[in-house]
């Protein structure tokens, strides 16, 4: 068995990863004919140069820390939940309609009930894909693909033909009450006497998403169910073995992976938009792979991958602004690629490295016995094999 | 309902299946040697855009095929690179693939055309043009088959025959030639294909590139035949459809054709009627929309006949030593 030191596998392989994709894209963008240092000093610049880039910085980050958790809990239990996306949108749905259900006095009592809403719509649209996957052995992989599109024809269809105000041509809901509205950064900032930009989307929402990543934190490790999921994920067997129900981990794994999504819709819905649009996700929940799959499915790590992201989507925008030439999809390219090289071809940095550190006499505590040739490929990619049908 | 409704309804029925039966069948070769594939919608795209775009430029809508095809081609060997040489996880490889498709379609057609994502509208020889078969004047003026003929039968392009055709091609390489019986036998139990002296990773590879080639001239016939020119995210989820279609035909070829025509029909049958009616209850377009995905959950679900996939689907193959 081949041993990478931890500093290796959680910071230098994702590193490398990170800087491979970086160079592709760079590559890209001379292509098209523009320089790629400009490039990418005009996206940090936008991303962290003022208070209004780190405000849309944040508040993208809070929606892919939202979703990235909710895939990361998932990979957990080895299941690849690529439903993020239909997730989130129905648990969108959720908080518009606790929203606009009651005139809400103050946003201190609207948020709570907004939360459990959310996530329990989220929740809601992941429990009948692990259902099928737990009790009849339908692809969960498949079934959440299945299960965006359907969500996002219900939406599309709830939104034009119910929830829109009579009279108003555009497929969203009316604007929540007052007493929804989030405080914002410049609000927050100013409780403390600072100043913020007005015009960024952050909002109190960015608090939930750190206190999710130590719930999380602390339900995987440090609870007998996170336990349960780890050792389901690491081997079935092993897990059925030691009393724990496969039906049960699946279930509950999922209904918390779809809640977690689900709770992007406070961010997106009750802080930024303030109604409800016909695509209130926006890739989100695909994000949320690239950055589970960065954030080696850890909560520290997912946050700061989410912040990674985060300043992608925002610098992004900005580089369309500043060079036209390069339209703003270019993030959607970055972002295949950093999907690409740390997911799909992980083994391709991985392979060489654990040869170097297995050599006999390197690598400080590793076993010093020759390695057969051919042994070092033998591992299982780092976070999951969800093949479970 | 009369002939006259019935036909054009059938007619734009076989022209939106024609791109899900290519990707379907690039599908099921690639499932049966057991590599998964959710990229299939991202490799459409890219041939989509490739083909307009040479067509485009060249004028002749051939090479534009050529193109689309290579284009498909790479994505799909780089499918294969992840998942087969590097074992890597091929349902995040195929994630992958279609945000790269996505994101390049859009950021080289600005590049090339400036027209915000689409290629410049085709004419002429850069398009399929429809074939008009023998004897359709003839047959015009018999009643009932004579408008089947002519108006259903004839005038499409030649990739929607072409597509038949690679349905009957699909059935007999696979269940008629050894190579059809090692790809089966890969996708259910490679080690017992190794222990027999076949290479594993040379028929992965195979189903690969027959894999890109068919999700090429899928996305030829979307951007060149069905329509003029390429537009931004024009596969609009085809390719999930298409693997919805493969679920659905349990991974054999003419099952499959069966399945894209059923949802080739919902699809021209939501395009052509904005309200539907069934029985006095209004059916919702947007249901109309999702009810592919919704069969497909129903019969993933085994309450209709359960689909069982290939066994090896997914794991990349180690080689005992």
């Amino acid at each position: 068995m081949n041993k990478l030191p931890k500093w290796v596998d959680v910071a230098l392989i994702p590193f490398i990863n990170l800087l491979l994709a970086l160079i592709v894209s760079g590559l890209v963008i001379l292509y098209i004919g523009e320089s790629p240092f400009e490039a990418i000093s005009i996206m940090v610049r936008g991303a962290v140069g003022s208070t209004y880039g780190w405000g849309y910085t944040l508040y993208y980050a809070t929606n892919f820390i939202f979703t990235g958790l909710a895939v990361a809990v998932a990979f957990q239990a080895r299941m690849f939940n690529i439903g993020g996306e239909g997730q989130a949108a129905i648990g969108s749905l959720g908080v518009a309609l606790v929203c606009l259900a009651v005139p809400w006095p103050h946003w201190l009592i609207a948020l709570p009930a907004a939360v459990i809403a959310g996530a329990i719509f989220g929740a809601a649209w992941a429990a009948i894909p692990a259902y099928l996957q737990a009790k009849r052995g339908s692809h969960i992989v498949i079934t959440t693909i299945m299960f965006n599109f359907i969500a996002s024809a219900l939406l599309v269809y709830l939104l034009v033909n119910v929830m829109k105000p009579v009279g108003t041509m555009a497929p969203e809901t009316g604007r929540f009450p007052p007493g929804t509205f989030l405080p914002d950064a410049y609000d927050m900032a100013g409780w403390v006497g600072l100043r913020f930009s007005r015009s960024a989307p952050l909002n109190i929402t960015f608090f939930i998403a750190i206190l999710c990543c130590v719930l999380v934190y602390l339900l995987i490790w440090r609870t007998r169910l996170g336990y349960q999921i780890r050792a389901f994920g690491q081997s079935e067997s092993a897990a059925v073995y030691a009393g724990i129900s496969p039906v049960r981990i699946t279930m509950i794994t999922m209904l918390i992976s779809g809640g977690l999504a689900g709770l992007m819709g406070i961010n997106a819905v009750m802080g930024e938009a303030e109604r409800l649009v016909i695509d209130p996700v926006q890739g989100a929940g695909f994000v949320g792979i690239a950055v589970a799959l960065m954030g080696r499915s850890h909560p520290a790590g997912v946050f700061l991958a989410g912040l990674l992201f985060g300043m992608l989507y925002q610098g992004g925008g900005e580089l369309e602004f500043d060079i036209p030439a390069i339209s703003r999809e270019m993030i959607l390219v970055i972002q295949a690629l950093v999907i690409l090289f740390t997911g799909a071809f992980d083994n391709m940095i991985r392979m060489p490295l654990e040869r170097l550190f297995n050599r006999p006499g390197r690598g400080g505590g590793s076993p010093a016995k020759p390695m057969p040739p051919g042994e070092g490929t033998t591992h299982k990619p780092a976070v999951s094999e969800p093949e479970k049908s | 309902m009369d002939l006259a409704t019935i036909i054009p309804i059938l007619d734009a029925t076989l022209r939106s299946a024609t791109p899900l039966l290519f990707v379907c069948l690039a599908g099921l070769f690639s499932e049966r040697s057991g590599i998964i594939d959710i990229g299939l919608e991202g490799k459409l795209l890219i041939a989509a855009f490739f083909s307009a775009s040479v067509a485009a430029m060249s004028g002749s809508v051939w090479i534009g095929l050529l193109a689309g095809i290579g284009a498909s081609l790479v994505l799909s060997l780089l499918h294969g690179v992840a998942s087969i040489t590097f074992r890597g996880n091929q349902l995040i490889s195929g994630v992958a693939l279609n945000f790269l498709a996505s994101g390049l379609t859009v950021v080289i057609g600005e590049n090339w055309f400036g027209l915000g994502g689409r290629t410049p509208q085709l004419s002429g020889a850069a398009r399929f043009q429809p074939i008009h078969l023998p004897g359709v004047e003839a047959m015009a003026d018999v009643p009932v088959i004579g408008p089947i003929y002519s108006n259903l039968i004839s005038g499409h392009t030649i990739l929607v025959y072409a597509a038949i055709v690679t349905v009957a091609l699909t059935w007999w390489v696979l269940f008629r030639t050894r190579f059809g019986l090692h790809l089966r036998a890969v996708g259910e139990n490679p080690e017992s294909v190794d222990t027999a002296g076949i290479s594993v990773i040379r028929l992965r590879y195979s189903a690969m590139v027959i894999a890109g080639v068919l999700c090429g001239i899928g996305g030829a016939y979307l951007a060149t035949g069905l329509a003029a020119g390429f537009v931004k995210e024009m596969s609009a989820g085809r390719g999930f459809i298409a693997l919805a279609a493969l679920i659905f035909a349990k991974w054999r070829p003419w099952y499959a054709l069966a399945a894209c025509l059923l949802f080739g029909f919902l699809d021209a049958v939501g395009t052509r009627f904005q309200k539907l009616e069934v029985l006095g209850v209004n059916v919702p377009t947007q249901f109309m929309q999702a009810l592919p995905y919704i069969l497909t959950v129903v019969i993933l679900a085994g309450f209709v006949g359960k689909a069982i996939p290939p066994r090896a689907g997914g794991t990349p193959y180690v080689k005992e030593r």
